[in-house]
């Protein structure tokens, strides 16, 4: 262990001081070869032209590099890769789509995952702007909002392993050590095993994910709640109206803006939810996500790059529209600057 | 934001009440593996975490000596001792010979068996079981009883968990990775956030678009590609295709798109009048960037790298892909989906692995809040 802590330290110095260095170094270079102090004023002006050209892209070409080969390659080798069969040597056309379309499994999970689609961003926007309105009226809701905020932090298979134990089944009669069956017994119910409960196990499986990002949902809310100018809610409390009206007519429509971007990234987040699924169910009783299965695909049976490539391209096509919208607001927003 | 509505003391009460039955749902699911995860092991599977402060009651099988252990008594034969040996730690309530009904006869009181045969079993676990004729067969008699044992808290799962489960392990290799992929993006960014936001070059428009771009491209579009990627370099050069250094590259590949966007919109927020008067003094873009952007960017700095810290941290995906799911390098998340698989029911080793995982992000989460909050406005509210 000692090892593995001075190499782990070793190799840090050395990828950060590589960094350092390239960006010293290639920097000094340029002065170096263009200088613009200590020649004449001619030249100077030239050099720092000559300058000016070529360092933006000493800064931004390690970037540039790293997002070619990480992003943009794959999403073009992705969309060749799935019109080729499972080893990548043949194309094969639309076949795996044909496949994916034709499947069972495939179709469950697109089900699947448009029901997580259409519950998890709701839930969690609605849940986190009640929270953020309620905090807003007490003394310790900022406490409160910590407290809620911290599943945040928590990852995914951590969150599994927490609400698996709430879900843990015994038997009728026995002693149940799952919080939910414990209430459900203590009521006169009957225990469930819940997560293999056809259809409703989604819900189970939604619900972590839900209490992950409530928090997320009620930050950025609350923040937009504040900026609601004091004045429009006084002069609405001076015309007579109840605290539901104010909810529903002044705040949610100045925060709708705000409102779209916490489902925009929400839905986002769903769309790519795969830890979850596979440490609680692995996609089985019909729990199965695109995601998962896309992983599923990538590893089984030796691995088909072909099928795992056309899953990835069916999650992206359904981001696209988000993405555009993103570049439009964008655009929009910093006029081009 | 104090609305003037509500005032009314049955309305301001809900409030409080719903706030708190909130923060209840919120908090219960992580309290729950954090006490079962200091409960004894025998316990936590007895009876539920929230009853851990009282005695929890289970029901055992034990076996009776043999016949040879017997000795002859007024005519009768005897068998005596304690059930728990050495260790009578716990009550019995009630015992019972037959497993249809393990708690027939409560405890102390003798129990006929018929055949002349009869059991008497106390609360601390003696017993004397008597027969008229003589006790025979190598096994003895089963015995079923109800004990309960007073709450054990241990830290004995930590040991457990650490040093032979393999968590503590994988605990240094989540920090080996998370660490440098934590580190390098951050000063790739800053360089290319700042030529985006105060340096003019054709194409800066067409970057921004195709970063803002990037945010949103799913991981899974990069994973089958890089697969195949780092398996060529990896056959090519006869090195190992699952490092360290293709983990770290692989973060800093997803977290720059987010790292760029969010440095750049707070570094093109900076007054240019301080970058205007220090160009005139001579200052190069380089001096410029090192002397004045990066101390005054701080603030978004220490945002991104606690995002980029929890990303990496509590990422698993990536991890399995990259790292793979077995061996000397695998992460703590991994590690803990593996003992899902292998250690379903140890409820001991699962909440104990949990707890450890969740507990650096939770120190970070806690003491450095208020960056993550700023970092989480800047980066959604004004886009994506």
């Amino acid at each position: 262990m000692a090892a593995q802590i001075f190499s782990a330290i070793t190799v840090i110095i050395v990828g950060v001081g590589g960094c350092v260095a390239y960006f010293w170094g290639a920097n000094k270079l340029v002065d170096i070869m263009f200088p613009s102090r200590g020649v004449a004023g001619a030249a100077a002006i030239d050099n720092l032209r000559r300058q000016g050209m070529i360092r933006p892209w000493l800064f931004v070409g390690p970037a540039m590099i790293i997002l070619t080969i990480y992003l943009i390659y794959p999403v073009v080798e992705t969309l060749r890769l799935s019109f080729l069969d499972r080893g990548g040597a043949n194309f094969v056309g639309f076949a795996n789509y044909e496949w994916a379309f034709g499947d069972r499994e495939f179709r469950n999970s697109i089900l699947n995952n448009i029901i997580w689609l259409a519950v998890v961003p709701a839930a969690c926007t609605f849940l986190g702007l009640i929270i953020a309105v309620l905090t807003d009226k007490i003394w310790w809701g900022t406490i409160a909002k910590s407290l809620i905020f911290l599943p945040l932090a928590i990852s995914f298979v951590g969150a599994s392993v927490i609400w698996k134990f709430i879900y843990e089944y015994r038997g009728a009669g026995q002693t149940q050590i799952g919080l939910l069956n414990a209430i459900i017994q203590y009521f006169g119910g009957h225990p469930q095993v819940w997560i293999s409960l056809p259809f409703w196990n989604n819900f189970f499986l939604m619900i972590i994910l839900i209490w992950i990002q409530t928090g997320f949902a009620m930050v950025i809310l609350s923040s937009a709640l504040r900026g609601i100018p004091e004045e429009t809610l006084e002069a609405a409390v001076i015309d007579g109206a109840n605290p539901f009206q104010i909810f529903w007519k002044i705040m949610v429509p100045q925060i709708w803006g705000t409102i779209a971007v916490v489902w925009t990234t929400i839905t986002i987040l769903v769309l790519k939810v795969f830890d979850i699924v596979l440490t609680m169910t692995n996609g089985q009783w019909n729990s199965q996500v695109l995601a998962n299965l896309m992983f599923d695909w990538m590893f089984r049976g030796g691995g088909d790059f072909g099928r795992g490539a056309t899953i990835a391209i069916i999650i992206m096509i359904a981001v696209i529209p988000i993405m555009v919208w993103n570049i439009r607001q964008a655009n929009k927003e910093t006029g081009g600057h | 934001m104090a609305v003037a509505t509500g005032k009314s003391f049955a309305s301001r009460f809900g409030v409080h009440i719903a706030v708190f039955i909130f923060v209840a749902i919120w908090t219960v699911p992580t309290l729950g593996i954090l006490v079962s995860s200091l409960r004894d092991k025998d316990q936590i599977i007895a009876s539920g975490w929230w009853n851990s402060f009282a005695s929890s009651t289970q029901t055992e099988a034990g076996r009776l000596p043999p016949a040879s252990a017997q000795v002859e008594k007024d005519g009768k034969f005897v068998l005596e001792g304690n059930i728990f040996g050495d260790d009578p730690a716990r009550d019995i309530s009630a015992f019972g010979v037959k497993s249809s009904a393990p708690t027939q006869y409560p405890a102390g009181t003798t129990a006929d068996l018929g055949d002349g045969e009869t059991l008497q079993l106390n609360a601390d676990g003696s017993f004397v079981m008597t027969s008229t004729k003589p006790f025979e067969g190598e096994r003895g008699q089963r015995v079923y009883y109800a004990s309960s044992a007073p709450p054990k808290f241990t830290t004995d799962n930590y040991n457990t968990v650490l040093f032979s489960e393999g968590i503590g392990r994988s605990f240094m290799n989540s920090l080996t990775v998370t660490i440098p992929a934590t580190v390098i993006p951050i000063l790739i960014a800053a360089f290319a956030a700042y030529a985006l936001a105060w340096m003019r070059f054709p194409g800066r428009a067409l970057l921004i678009a195709v970063i803002i771009g990037l945010l949103v491209v799913p991981l899974q579009m990069s994973l089958i590609p890089l697969l195949k990627l780092y398996n060529g370099v990896g056959s090519f050069f006869g090195v190992p295709s699952k490092t360290y250094l293709g983990i770290w590259l692989a973060h800093t590949g997803f977290g720059l798109p987010f790292a760029i966007y969010l440095l750049r919109s707070y570094i093109a927020g900076l007054p240019r009048e301080i970058m205007e008067s220090a160009r005139i003094d001579g200052a190069s873009d380089f001096e410029i960037f090192v002397k004045i952007v990066l101390p005054l960017s701080f603030p978004v700095l220490a945002s991104f790298a606690i995002f980029q810290f929890l990303w990496v941290w509590n990422d698993l995906l990536v991890a399995m892909v990259f790292l793979g799911t077995e061996g000397d390098q695998i992460v703590l998340t991994a590690k803990l989906n593996a003992l899902l698989g292998s250690r379903g029911g140890d409820w001991e080793i699962l909440t104990t692995s949990a707890f450890i995982t969740i507990v650096v992000p939770l120190i970070v989460f806690f003491s450095l809040q208020r960056y993550f909050v700023r970092g989480l406005l800047a980066g959604s509210v004004k886009g994506g």
